[in-house]
């Protein structure tokens, strides 16, 4: 694979990250968490050490400082994802909080009895339940858009689901198990035409590829700092101001009023009102270099180095009759995320050797029971590729895949 | 890096050709296992007479830790009495919370193999599966229920 022009060796990387290049572990479990580079573990350090204060709350210059550095977090994740306004940010723990805030704010407040909630056979967990219990509470009807074996969910597909009744669509960008990403802009488009909102799952798109929330026209985007280099703990909502506006607070307490009075209170406004409590200041300042080190790194040297990675995959496992790499059978449609079988072999098992070999894979559901049922498996392996990995150690993955089945005591 | 000593030949041994799993009309006891985590997902039938298990066996999938535990385990208890291999489970779940000594173990024969279970809390479920289905068969068999 000549083709590959890469703006970086893989040495100029890895030397920023520490748990990966102090370890002979070949890190594969990148869809779950990401691991942290230096300059994020320096960020969150600094931060602490010289300007940690209660943001928003001191006159103070440390508090100041500390309200500063919180706030460009917010600046930095607006622009990363290309909001119209730094306020359109909401910080939350992860796309799991974004995604019930999502559904106790503006569910619960405007989901009536008979209207429909459409989500994707795909959703991971997180992009479900919420909406099994709105649609519960509130008498609403939860639809599923199918998907194909290939994970492909067709617009023709998603116009046949959408429906007059239907008000919100909760879809994912990136399926955490296939890989596939959905035609945001086109289900947007759709959507908007049939009066829903669109919330959009971003933890497994937005680390990995270039988002454009104003060009996809979405109305909600959720995602996770800890899946993008940043810390655990930090996670943002991405909601158009007039939605954000009009909806009640989630979580109720300190710093999101204007004023209290004994049997009422002034909410603070956007985004303010949605960040009750003292805030992850430390996280924020994390996530703030972790998108400079994107940003560094660039999208193109990132999806390029993934796609390269997920392609040698292919090149190994494709004259292998007992390896299945589960959806598509493109690498380009997989966006780094390997799901697989090997023949009489239990993902818990694969996962188990593999770590005897040193390699960091996952193995269940992935916290996408319905759509593991729906391709009609019990559970599956998951390899998971970032652009801090290299092709030795996905060549030493494959061998050790290819070995699987004689060290479980079967022929070949 | 996880110890993976257990998978050995007896391990696969009893996964790629158990001994006990098939039907068995003749049970007076079945009861479905499931470990949702892993997917693991087995039927044990046993067939109990005079407070003795006379005959046993499992169907059902999972992990190789789960089809061979359960395999090794009516192994050791078929012949017994309900008493000793309540006695024998509660035994190897004392192991795999590691808190069996090496003696006691060794009275567990070939699912001694899984001792190390003990320091792989993912696993833990896979290996107790048969043995948990087992147990509540006899707590059923106490109460005078089929």
């Amino acid at each position: 694979m000549k083709n590959f022009n890469f703006k970086y060796s893989d040495n100029d990387i890895r030397k920023d990250f520490p748990l990966i290049s102090q370890t002979g572990l070949a890190y594969l479990d990148n869809a779950a968490t990401s691991q942290k580079p230096y300059s994020v573990l320096e960020a969150v350090k600094n931060y602490y050490e010289k300007e940690n204060a209660n943001p928003m709350r001191g006159l103070y210059d440390l508090s100041i400082r500390a309200t500063e550095a919180y706030e460009k977090a917010r600046k930095m994740a607006a622009e990363f994802i290309n909001s119209p306004e730094t306020h359109n940010i909401i910080f939350t723990r992860n796309a799991s909080e974004s995604l019930n805030l999502v559904a106790y704010s503006y569910g619960m407040e405007f989901i009536k009895e008979g209207d429909e909630i459409l989500v994707s056979i795909t959703e991971h967990h997180s992009n479900l339940l919420p909406w099994q219990y709105v649609a519960k509470k509130k008498g609403a009807v939860l639809r599923f858009l199918e998907c194909e074996s290939d994970g492909n969910i067709s617009l023709e597909t998603f116009k046949k689901a959408i429906t007059k009744n239907t008000k919100i669509v909760a879809i994912t960008h990136i399926s955490n198990v296939l890989g596939r990403k959905n035609p945001i802009k086109e289900f947007t488009k759709e959507a908007h035409a049939a009066g829903a909102v669109v919330v959009l799952d971003g933890a497994q798109s937005v680390p990995h590829i270039k988002i454009d929330v104003k060009d996809l026209d979405i109305d909600f985007l959720a995602f996770s700092g800890h899946k993008m280099l940043a810390p655990m703990g930090i996670g943002a909502l991405y909601g158009k101001s007039e939605l954000l506006e009009k909806m009640p607070p989630f979580l109720y307490g300190g710093e999101m009023i204007e004023s209290v009075n004994r049997d009422f209170a002034v909410f603070a406004q956007v985004p303010h009102k949605f960040e009750a409590g003292t805030v992850n200041a430390g996280g924020a300042v994390g996530l703030t270099a972790a998108i400079e080190y994107i940003n560094k790194i660039g999208f193109d040297e990132i999806e390029a180095r993934e796609l390269y990675l997920t392609k040698t995959v292919f090149d190994e496992c494709k004259d292998e009759e007992h390896v299945h790499i589960v959806g598509s059978q493109k690498p380009e449609e997989h966006h780094g995320i390997i799901t697989f079988t090997v023949d009489d072999v239990h993902p818990h098992d694969i996962a188990q050797i593999l770590s005897s070999e040193n390699i960091a894979v996952r193995a269940g559901h992935h916290c996408a029971q319905p759509l593991i049922n729906h391709l009609g498996m019990m559970s599956a392996a998951r390899a998971s590729l970032a652009f801090y990995n290299t092709r030795d150690e996905v060549l030493r993955f494959c061998e050790a895949l290819k070995g699987l089945r004689k060290k479980m005591g079967y022929g070949r | 890096m996880a110890d993976n000593t257990f998978y050995n030949e007896i391990l696969t041994e009893h996964n790629m050709r158990p001994l006990y799993k098939h039907k068995l009309p003749e049970a007076n006891f079945t009861l479905e296992g499931i470990n949702p985590n892993c997917g693991d997902d087995i039927i044990l039938n046993l067939k109990i007479e005079d407070g003795k298990i006379v005959k046993g066996s499992f169907e059902g999938s999972g992990c190789a830790i789960s089809q061979a535990s359960v395999d090794m385990m009516l192994d050791l208890v078929i012949g017994k009495s309900k008493e000793e291999a309540l006695r024998i489970a509660d035994l190897f779940l004392r192991m795999i919370k590691g808190e069996a000594d090496e003696k006691e173990i060794e009275e567990l024969d070939e699912a001694s193999i899984l001792k190390d279970i003990s320091h792989m809390p993912a696993r833990v479920k896979c290996a107790v599966l048969g043995w948990h289905t087992m147990k509540e068969i006899f707590e059923k068999h106490d109460a005078g229920e089929k």
